[in-house]
């Protein structure tokens, strides 16, 4: 018998990895995983583009340019969007700079308040990180920093199975 | 007329980076950049917290390696409180560190360089995942989750949480390590050596197998740097940072690592990130050094475990006075992952490891704290300065991939020149570039921040900027 497997992508934006490595530590059941799912486009594997998907998990927040042009072009591919892990859903981390002007956090951090942000090399930082509900329409969100494995599974299980999510669909 | 290729994003390492390569007019190679193209900031967001903070927030540096950062940070804060940390305590630190080196390790060799070379370089991109590993050979794609699991396994044995647990702190550790873990990680050992072997005995075939990539992936002398303990093993936790040069001639036999500013120094570029950290008496660029499981085992004279000093004494022969080719870099993670089982072995059979007694108190005591070990991917250094009432004024990190950054660069380089035809374009060809930057295992979001993926894109860039031609990746 050969089921139709579901696309899944993971992506990694604005995060520490973190996410995915709870991902990750679904272990020996991702070797279950892999006869339902196909792994589309992931850190993990090599795509480089970004393909039509039924579903993503999108780690981290928005914190620069590019990020918010990509991720645009993923809600446009894929049929549901999850919000996966803290950073994703409100900023968390990556988003503490907020409080001080960006010039300053690049001061710091580079003695130059506008270091990398004029030479067309490096990604344009954004003033401040936000997240990704800010920019897109979030199907779920998988909060946790980062969400349990168990978690994970609980809710990609459940779309796998057609089953009712046991997930947030709202913000907060 | 000169052209450049890019490849962004730079796939199966941890964080986001692109590579820009330079053609010059015949067709040839004649430069390439890594760039980083991640950043989060932490020297500033540290800034104004209370320095009990630190560890919980530094754990957020890097999703693979929380417990390097909480380590550093920690001890960094045992400075700060002026106290001596309890035995227990210490052994704790060693046990998670062993096990990070464990779990990240694993992760590196099974999960992120493993397609390439059990399916090789050329093999279809979509194949070339730990899922493509696991259609070829099962039991090995089993055994690299297993071993990563373990680590993660003892990781949240001890603290309850894998990844980013609330564990460490100023003075020692929150609890106490329970008993059940000790036979339970004991139980696993027997089956975890095993895995190793074979894992060993196909790196081992592979290092003889991949020749051209052994010569051009990052294949030159340079300085190595490690922590060493007195018997001249590595000492993940509490070690001296020796130097030795391409020769494996000692350069620094054990500079204390509180010192770091005094011989180590940061250079930024505008077209990365990440900064280029270098050997302050030999100035910049030459004072490049790499860190991480070769050099460790470069400036290492054993490793202090059995098994994994047979693997040390063959691995070592696999050069003069150093072991130069990064792509041994697989094969150095693999020594170190037996040493880190070994290792663990003994702590288990220490009964002080599960003792009760794990933290010292103190109040502030010191305006400056700095913290270093081993994580797995090289030194790293965590360095505050906080004010009376313990609020972080300053904070410097000096992280482990960060120091590769040189290295890295120059690998890219050598990579390129050695693998990439300008005019004859293959994937096989990019994807060399990229595994050579996988030897180090670069964990980008531990440098700086992390960015969206974007096409693999090949430009030719007319020297007024234009684009002449452009040819996408799959
Ligand atoms: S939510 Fe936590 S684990 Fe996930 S990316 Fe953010 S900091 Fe890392």
């Amino acid at each position: 018998m050969d089921t139709v497997k579901t696309r899944l992508a993971t992506v990694w934006m604005g995060g520490c990895s973190g996410c995915h490595m709870s991902f990750l530590d679904l272990d020996e059941t991702l070797l279950e995983l892999a006869a339902k799912v196909e792994l589309c486009y992931s850190p993990i594997a090599d795509a480089k583009e970004f393909p039509e998907v039924d579903v993503t998990l999108v780690e981290g927040c928005l914190a620069n340019r590019e990020h918010l042009a990509e991720i645009r072009h993923i809600r446009a591919r894929t049929k549901i969007l999850i919000a996966f892990g803290d950073c994703a859903i409100t900023g968390n981390i990556t988003a503490i700079r907020n409080s001080v002007p960006l010039g300053v956090v690049l001061s710091t951090a580079y003695g130059d308040p506008r270091f990398g942000q004029t030479q067309g090399v490096l990604p344009v930082l954004l003033d401040e990180a936000m997240p990704l509900h800010e920019a897109v329409k979030v199907d779920y969100y998988l909060p946790g920093c980062p969400p349990s494995a168990e978690k994970i599974l609980d809710l990609v299980g459940s779309l796998l199975a057609g089953e009712p999510v046991n997930g947030s669909k709202r913000f907060g | 007329m000169s052209t450049r290729i890019t490849i962004q994003p730079v796939t199966r390492i941890e964080g986001h980076a692109k590579v820009t390569l330079h053609v010059d007019e015949d067709g040839a190679i004649n430069g390439a950049q890594f760039h980083v193209i991640e950043f989060r900031g932490f020297e500033k967001i540290a800034l104004g917290r209370p320095f009990t903070e630190m560890p919980g927030l530094m754990a957020r540096i890097c999703g693979i390696c929380p417990i390097s950062h909480i380590i550093a940070s920690s001890k960094a804060g045992d400075m700060l409180l002026g106290v001596r940390t309890p035995r227990a305590a210490v052994l704790q630190r060693r046990l998670l560190t062993d096990a990070q080196i464990l779990q990240s390790h694993a992760l590196s060799f099974f999960h992120l360089s493993s397609p390439d070379l059990l399916l090789g370089f050329d093999a279809p991109p979509s194949k070339r995942n730990l899922f493509g590993v696991a259609e070829t050979d099962v039991e090995f794609a089993r055994a690299g989750i297993r071993l990563r699991q373990l680590g993660q396994r003892i990781i949240e044995g001890v603290t309850g949480k894998r990844v980013h647990p609330n564990w460490g702190i100023p003075g020692g550790v929150l609890g106490a390590v329970p008993g059940e873990l000790r036979d339970e990680v004991l139980a696993r050992l027997p089956e975890s050596y095993a895995a190793m072997d074979d894992a060993l005995g196909r790196a081992k075939r592979w290092a003889d197998q991949y020749a051209p990539e052994i010569e051009g992936m990052g294949n030159f002398p340079s300085l190595h740097a490690g922590l060493v303990g007195a018997d001249g093993a590595p000492d993940y936790y509490d070690g001296k940072l020796r130097l030795v040069d391409g020769d494996g001639n000692v350069v620094a036999p054990g500079l204390d690592p509180r010192r770091y500013f005094e011989y180590l120094e940061e250079r930024a570029e505008p077209w990365s990130y990440m900064k280029f950290p270098f050997y302050k008496p030999l100035g910049y660029p030459n004072g490049m050094y790499r860190v991480g499981p070769l050099s460790r085992l470069n400036v290492a004279t054993c490793m202090g475990t059995e098994r994994a000093d047979r693997e040390f004494v063959e691995l070592r022969q696999r050069g003069g006075g150093a072991v130069n080719a990064s792509f041994h870099y697989h094969l150095a993670r693999l020594v170190e992952m037996v040493g880190a089982l070994e290792r663990m072995e003994r702590l288990f059979a220490d009964p002080e490891l599960l003792s009760a007694d794990v933290r010292s108190r103190a109040m502030l005591n010191e305006e400056e704290g700095i913290g270093s070990c081993e994580a797995p991917r090289g030194v790293l250094f965590h360095h505050y300065k906080v004010d009376g009432n313990g609020l972080v004024t300053s904070a410097n990190l000096l992280i482990a991939t960060a120091q590769n950054n040189l290295a890295i660069n120059r690998t890219v380089e050598q990579a390129a020149r050695r693998f990439v035809k300008p005019d004859a374009l293959q994937e096989g060809m990019l994807n060399r570039v990229e595994a050579a930057i996988r030897c180090y295992d670069p964990c980008l979001s531990c440098s700086t921040h992390a960015l969206g993926q974007m096409p693999l894109v090949l430009e030719l860039v007319g020297p007024d900027g234009t684009v002449r031609d452009r040819l996408q990746r799959e």
